[in-house]
């Protein structure tokens, strides 16, 4: 099989690039488009590092065959500070010390995002559930469950202002 | 067929650093010409936090905003010797020799003030927020960044320094082996509140109470994440992890993550961790080493806990169903 050109919305831009058969999307996000956020941890989608959003659905990246997403929408960390600026999620990781090393960081808060563009409002559980597929080896995991809390709150609270 | 609670503890002593080589560190220090103090360093932070530490530590010496530090960790082939991140050591041996190397600057920084102000450097003083000032006299003073500029076009002059620290080797007594093996220790006691399933074998950890004596905490908040990262991967040492197999053939052993158990966000304890804060007279501004002694208590305290809970003594990791319901079995045995 020949490679072929695939395009792909990501973070709300088009891009086109040479694409090999078989090859996944996140080698394509990290060696074609040059957005290394997605981590390459364990490659058989159990460490969820690698998660970004296909049309708002978080999917590791590492399984994903990229000719099999050509012209959907992708999202990863690079498009979530827009215009260089923190959002919510990003910020609550920060000021709930919720990052160490940060090589599970890209994949906590694309799935963060995720859960809270479905359901504002989340109970402990959901948010446990949500990153149950991604590990941390620092953290323990209770700042992270803290932090995508409060970062539902401020959201909320900016929504009703 | 019940589910058993108990409490355990454990405590720990750890030393910070080694003797091996005096176990030296190195920094220096050089203002921008706008302001802005640049800490090379070989130590890498992955994630412990030392770049935090180590600007905290210039911060606070050379009397200027943390704004004003900048850390620069890129290069272990160009940048000033470290031994490397181990043995518990970065907080201390990087924070003494960043301590060491800002004092000198803040030196070259006050004589070049002294001479700006036409004043003598030593009523000089700094404010924290990033003037330098005559003390007695408020409005005699120049801001930070005018003086870096002052120094590098008018005055020629480097605001630098340079830091070591270096532990003095100790050799052993022939007769005892008696010898200095580190420079300070800190302490930590860590309860465990359990919940065996007597039925199943499944130990659930509910509750950890961490006690930490490491000297002066830098950085609470960051001491704490060290405890209780820590602390997870003392339970998941203790409840889960292995990379043995469970049966005799080691085609059963873990080869991914999906084999090789570690708790979830589902199966974290609640924590309760404190600070006892009693400064080491060598450390930077008290400080000792936290990083690795944090996995260490919470493992046997979980082993008490689970004798506490149903009498059965467990003295290999990790304490999975199994192996706790061996020992159950041997209980009603006798």
């Amino acid at each position: 099989m020949p490679s072929q050109i695939v395009s792909l919305v990501v973070n709300g831009e088009r891009r086109e690039f040479i694409a090999a058969p078989g090859v996944t999307l996140l080698a394509s996000l990290r060696e074609s488009l040059g957005l290394t956020a997605a981590k390459r941890g364990c490659a058989q989608g159990a460490c969820g590092t690698c998660t970004v959003l296909v049309d708002g659905r978080p999917e590791v990246a590492c399984l994903v065959a990229v000719e099999t997403v050509a012209g959907r929408s992708v999202r990863t960390l690079e498009g979530v500070a827009a215009g260089g600026e923190l959002d919510e999620v990003q910020n609550a990781f920060v000021d709930c010390f919720a990052t160490q090393c940060g090589f599970c960081t890209a994949g906590m808060i694309m799935v963060a995002e995720a859960l809270l563009d479905r359901d504002p409002d989340p109970s402990e559980a959901d948010v446990v559930e949500a990153i149950s597929g991604n590990v941390c080896r620092c953290t323990g995991y209770r700042p992270i469950v803290i932090a995508i809390l409060e970062a539902a709150r401020r959201r909320r609270g900016a929504v009703s202002r | 067929m019940a589910k058993l609670r108990g409490r355990g503890y454990a405590s720990v002593n750890y030393p910070t650093g080694m003797n091996l080589g005096g176990d030296p560190s190195q920094a220096l220090i050089h203002a921008t010409t706008t302001g802005t103090f640049v800490i090379s360093l070989s130590s890498v932070d992955l994630g412990q936090g030392i770049k935090t530490i180590a600007a905290q530590c210039a911060a606070e010496t050379l009397g200027l905003p943390i704004e004003n530090v900048l850390v620069d960790t890129a290069d272990t082939d160009t940048g000033p010797h470290c031994m490397g991140t181990f043995a518990s050591r970065g907080t201390h041996r990087v924070g003494n020799a960043v301590i060491m190397a800002a004092a000198e600057a803040r030196g070259v920084m006050l004589e070049v003030a002294a001479e700006e102000l036409e004043v003598d450097a030593a009523d000089l003083e700094t404010d924290g927020t990033g003037f330098i000032r005559l003390k007695g006299a408020q409005e005699k003073a120049i801001h930070i960044t005018d003086l870096a500029l002052a120094a590098h076009f008018k005055h020629g002059r480097t605001i630098s320094g340079r830091g070591i620290y270096l532990k003095e080797p100790s050799a052993p007594v022939p007769e005892t082996g008696e010898m200095d093996p580190d420079s300070c220790q800190a302490h930590a006691c860590t309860a465990a509140v359990v919940e065996v399933d007597d039925e199943t074998g499944v130990v659930e950890v509910l509750e950890l109470y961490n006690a930490y004596e490491i000297g002066r905490a830098l950085n609470p908040a960051m001491a704490t994440q060290q405890v209780e990262g820590g602390a997870w991967m003392g339970v998941s040492h203790a409840l889960f992890e292995t990379t043995e197999p469970y049966y005799p053939s080691r085609d059963h052993g873990p080869h991914d993550f999906a084999g090789y158990l570690m708790p979830g966000p589902a199966d974290i304890p609640v924590q309760h961790s404190l600070f006892l804060e009693r400064p080491a007279g060598n450390g930077p501004y008290g400080a000792k080493g936290i990083g690795e002694m944090t996995a260490n208590a919470p493992i046997p305290a979980i082993a008490n806990a689970i004798f506490d809970a149903c009498g059965v003594r467990l003295e290999s990791m990790p304490f999975t169903p199994e192996r706790v319901l061996r020992g159950l079995d041997a209980l009603r045995d006798t």
